[in-house]
């Protein structure tokens, strides 16, 4: 199984997940399947539409960059970042 | 004895909750909440006694937090809030209200979601983006988003809502259809001043007690209409800008409303000659009175965004108001008389008061 390193922000969303998870899965779309299994809901934190990753959400499968379709073998070690770019203002701002 | 208040509060960085003593004196501030996501809305279920705040994280999307004990725990969902797979991202939610056992949620680009299990599921209301004027929706300076929604008191059926840069909608059918509602209202950006739709809302209110008359705040004039929006009537009179966002009501007179007009679009955004003031009318928008005790009179470059102010429902009726620059002022006495509850929050974008007993 792989194993998934989540960040605090994320883990923090759903109280009692633990920040690190072994699960199934061979590309990470089916790895994010299998935590939203566990964890009800993780996935729309980190999928957006299309589906692809949310635009500041980084992963990492076995320290290189991932997209939805990056395949995951069964010793993969799975990082789960958010993105430094992710800080900046609400951009819908309140219209003033 | 009265009732005590808690403020529920949307702010740049997480939700807060404020909870006052019988004299509406001293206040306890309790937060940030929603793990300090941006919250543009906080509300309250009376008939359930949930919160509900919607917003989005930069990183983690949009959703709308719920809790059942005032804000001690949460959970959030955006489970159903999507456009689907090939539809457009939505940035974040801007208005949450519940009303006749389905909650609402306005988002950013527009649209219109429901949720009849207290906002753990949400299906989208798919007949406000068929609209046929919905090809021609452009954004404002917020984006394009769905910002108002307002529960007629009687008919679940009817509710109105609004849209930043479009304008005013009703449907009548539980949402199986819309129609415009900006009759009378100007758009001085656009060549026909008073198109059928392409109105800027900032923010509307049903009067209380009524079932049809209808205050709107917009970017160009404050307006009422008696009529459910069919039509609109400018108000906006004496007022120093027909620019603002926020807009209370009174919870017993419906002739008495609150905005806090700011110096126009293009000037800052701010209130005028960086003097804050709220304006009273007591007469349904006839005449206007400036009310600024206790407010700052001279550098104040801050702004009233639009679900940043409250009426409770005490008598006299207390008004909160939460300011870009991170103070919570409130009266408690009609507006007479104003002084700050808390000074240093973030950016305040909601406020909203609840009796908790």
């Amino acid at each position: 199984m792989a194993t998934v390193h989540l960040p605090r922000s994320l883990v923090a969303l759903f109280p009692g997940a633990p920040r690190t998870v072994e699960v199934e899965g061979d590309d990470v779309a089916s790895v994010i399947a299998a935590l939203d299994g566990g964890i009800p809901g993780l996935r729309d934190r980190l999928v957006d539409a299309g589906p692809v990753l949310r635009e500041h959400i980084n992963v990492y499968v076995d320290g290189e960059r991932a997209t939805l379709r990056t395949p995951v073998a069964r010793d993969s070690v799975v990082h789960v970042i958010p993105a430094v770019s992710g800080g900046s203002a609400d951009p819908a701002g309140a219209g003033a | 004895m009265a009732d005590r208040l808690a403020l529920l509060i949307g702010t740049k960085k997480g939700a807060f909750v404020i909870t006052g003593d019988d004299d509406r004196e001293r206040w306890s501030v309790r937060g940030p909440l929603c793990e300090g996501w941006p919250i543009h809305d906080v509300s309250y279920d009376a008939s359930t006694g949930a919160i509900l705040a919607g917003g989005g994280s930069p990183w983690y999307g949009p959703a709308v937090w719920r809790s059942d004990d005032l804000g001690e725990t949460w959970s959030h969902s955006s489970d159903g809030l999507t456009y689907g797979d090939d539809g457009p991202k939505i940035a974040t939610v801007w208005n949450v209200t519940a009303a006749h056992g389905t909650v609402w949620a306005g988002v950013d680009p527009a649209g219109l979601f429901r949720s009849d299990d207290g906002g753990r599921t949400w299906s989208h209301v798919q007949a406000l983006r068929d609209h046929p004027s919905r090809p021609e929706w452009s954004p404002g300076a917020g984006g394009l988003c769905l910002h108002t929604i307002i529960p007629h008191p009687d008919d679940p059926d009817r509710l109105w809502v609004g849209i930043s840069a479009v304008g005013m909608f009703e449907t009548r059918d539980g949402g199986a259809t819309f129609e415009l509602r900006n009759k009378g209202v100007r758009a001085d950006f656009h060549p026909d001043r008073y198109p059928e739709f392409g109105q800027c809302v900032h923010k509307a209110i049903l009067a209380t007690g009524t079932a049809e008359t209808l205050l709107q705040q917009n970017h160009c004039g404050v307006y009422r209409s008696a009529d459910g929006g069919r039509s609109w009537t400018e108000i906006t009179g004496s007022l120093p800008s027909d620019f603002g966002f926020a807009m209370g009501g009174h919870p017993t007179r419906p002739e008495t409303a609150w905005i806090v007009p700011l110096n126009g679009a293009d000037k800052g955004r701010y209130v005028p000659d960086a003097a804050m003031a709220v304006w009273r009318t007591r007469d349904a928008g006839d005449s206007w009175q400036r009310l600024s005790s206790g407010l700052p009179q001279q550098d104040a470059y801050l702004a009233v965004l639009r679900e940043a102010m409250a009426v409770d429902r005490l008598d006299p009726a207390g008004v909160y108001i939460g300011t870009s620059a991170g103070v919570l002022y409130g009266s408690r006495d009609e507006g007479d008389s104003w002084r700050p509850i808390a000074e240093h929050l973030p950016p305040i974008w909601s406020v909203d008061s609840v009796a908790v007993g």
